[in-house]
């Protein structure tokens, strides 16, 4: 028999707190997407290097960012350096772990959206006397970042859904850990997570909307 | 000056340039003619060293093209090159596109890099284009874009391989107009072509490629007029 009775109020009355855990969640998934683009062109830089070492680096980063779980990388980042006598708090951990996740999968964005740039470009590029490092970045890399802009919005949202895992590393002031703590003191587990739901998935959705805004308005060619 | 002596060339088992012997003179328009897979193409990237040489040497103003040690990347600022595809920057506006080499290759002030980039691109009908991208624009005005780039430049020398031959036939004629004028201005031109009127009328010299082999070179009039090499007495029945 269905014997639940809804306690909406108290999980809005903690809406402020949870607000203010939304801001660190959308503050570690803008930072770990920033970070991530910076690391996914050093691992693209890599790639077309042609040094077997840079590219090897380059091709482990984004296997096992791409073929283990998010979960893993966290844990790993907070856990694991842990055993090697590095020991990041749970906020950093989860921001090096999304970070890491990031540069992978950013990283094979950019692989896929270099394919459809013609090499003439940068042949054309070379022709005037261009450095192979001006060549990329006057004219490939403005090119790649346009074409691989809107999937990149997909993996910040991802981004931002990956910082709920921070719980599982001790996170308790991003919108999941504090949630998680209210609803150990109340054991109102259904009202708050399903709160805390339709704020993941407002930001979600601000997000997508503004990057295509954001798109229609930079590129204008 | 562009000396070209003994060079040879191979993609693989195939060679394409088999000891070519050519010297071009400043001011001088050179035309090269000939069918496809003649290495006439091949011959201006080895110009400018984006392809490299197997023997042989291509002597540029003094510098030795592929010897080690030569900046190619500086080399380029004197050798303009426009291929088939016009290879327009299309994140970048028509001004842009001219504008990118000059400010950050030769360091020029975006002041300086514009008012250049306005002459060349008033100098090749393209006034009135300037905030306008690539994509934007007809094959024919795109390719007279590719050629203002590469005169923003100030080279010496200007390379063009088949700059026509990705053109719509209506388009050819606004673009090797644009030729005809560089060559009367006195530019010195290698250009790689298959259009032979043009050829006869533009050139001091004209030269004919053959399986990688420079099988007759004369002035037009002659060349066209009293041809000696066989291949080119057939190439030339095939083009008329």
């Amino acid at each position: 028999m269905f014997s639940y009775n809804f306690h909406w109020n108290q999980a809005f009355k903690a809406l402020p707190q949870m607000l203010d855990g939304a801001l660190v969640t959308l503050q570690i998934a803008l930072l770990s997407m920033a970070i991530g683009l910076v690391v996914a062109l050093a691992l693209t830089l890599f790639r077309l290097s042609g040094n077997r070492i840079l590219n090897g680096f380059a091709t482990v980063w984004v296997e096992i960012a791409r073929n283990t779980p998010a979960l893993f990388q966290i844990y790993m980042a907070h856990f694991g350096l842990g055993s090697f006598g590095i020991h990041l708090s749970p906020y950093t951990a989860l921001l090096v772990g999304i970070a890491f996740n990031n540069a992978g999968y950013l990283a094979e964005n950019f692989r896929g959206a270099l394919k459809a740039i013609p090499e003439t470009q940068t042949r054309a590029g070379r022709s005037l006397g261009m450095t192979p490092l001006q060549a990329f970045r006057y004219i490939v890399m403005p090119q790649m970042l346009r074409i691989a802009f809107l999937p990149a919005t997909n993996q910040m949202v991802w981004a931002i859904l990956m910082t709920s895992l921070g719980v599982t590393v001790g996170m308790n002031t991003d919108l999941a850990g504090v949630t998680q703590a209210l609803n150990a003191v109340s054991f109102r587990t259904f009202e708050f997570f399903a709160l805390a739901a339709v704020i993941y998935y407002v930001i979600a959705k601000a997000v997508t909307l503004a990057a295509r805004l954001a798109a229609t308005r930079m590129f204008r060619y | 000056m562009i000396e070209i002596e003994n060079v040879r060339k191979s993609f693989g088992q195939l060679e394409v340039l088999k000891g070519i012997n050519l010297t071009v003179q400043k001011g001088e328009v050179l035309t090269i003619i000939g069918g496809s897979g003649s290495g006439k193409s091949t011959l201006l990237t080895c110009i400018n060293g984006l392809e490299t040489i197997d023997a042989g040497r291509i002597v540029v103003d003094g510098t030795d093209v592929h010897a080690k040690g030569t900046d190619l990347n500086k080399l380029r600022r004197k050798l303009g090159i426009v291929f088939q595809q016009f290879n327009a920057f299309p994140h970048l506006t028509v001004l842009e596109n001219v504008m990118l080499a000059p400010v950050k290759v030769l360091g020029q002030s975006k002041a300086e890099a514009e008012a250049m980039a306005v002459k060349q691109l008033t100098h090749v009908g393209l006034g009135d284009k300037l905030k306008v991208y690539p994509s934007r624009m007809s094959g024919g005005q795109q390719q007279r874009m590719a050629i203002a780039r590469a005169l923003a430049m100030s080279p010496a020398y200007m390379l063009f391989d088949e700059v026509t031959s990705a053109l719509d036939p209506q388009l050819v004629g606004e673009v090797l107009d644009t030729l005809r004028m560089l060559a009367s201005e006195g530019m010195t031109m290698i250009c790689v072509t298959h259009e032979m009127k043009f050829a006869r009328e533009v050139s001091d010299r004209v030269a004919f490629f053959h399986k990688g082999v420079m099988a007759e070179i004369a002035p037009p009039e002659e060349l066209f007029g009293a041809p000696k090499d066989p291949e080119l007495k057939t190439f030339l029945a095939a083009t008329h």
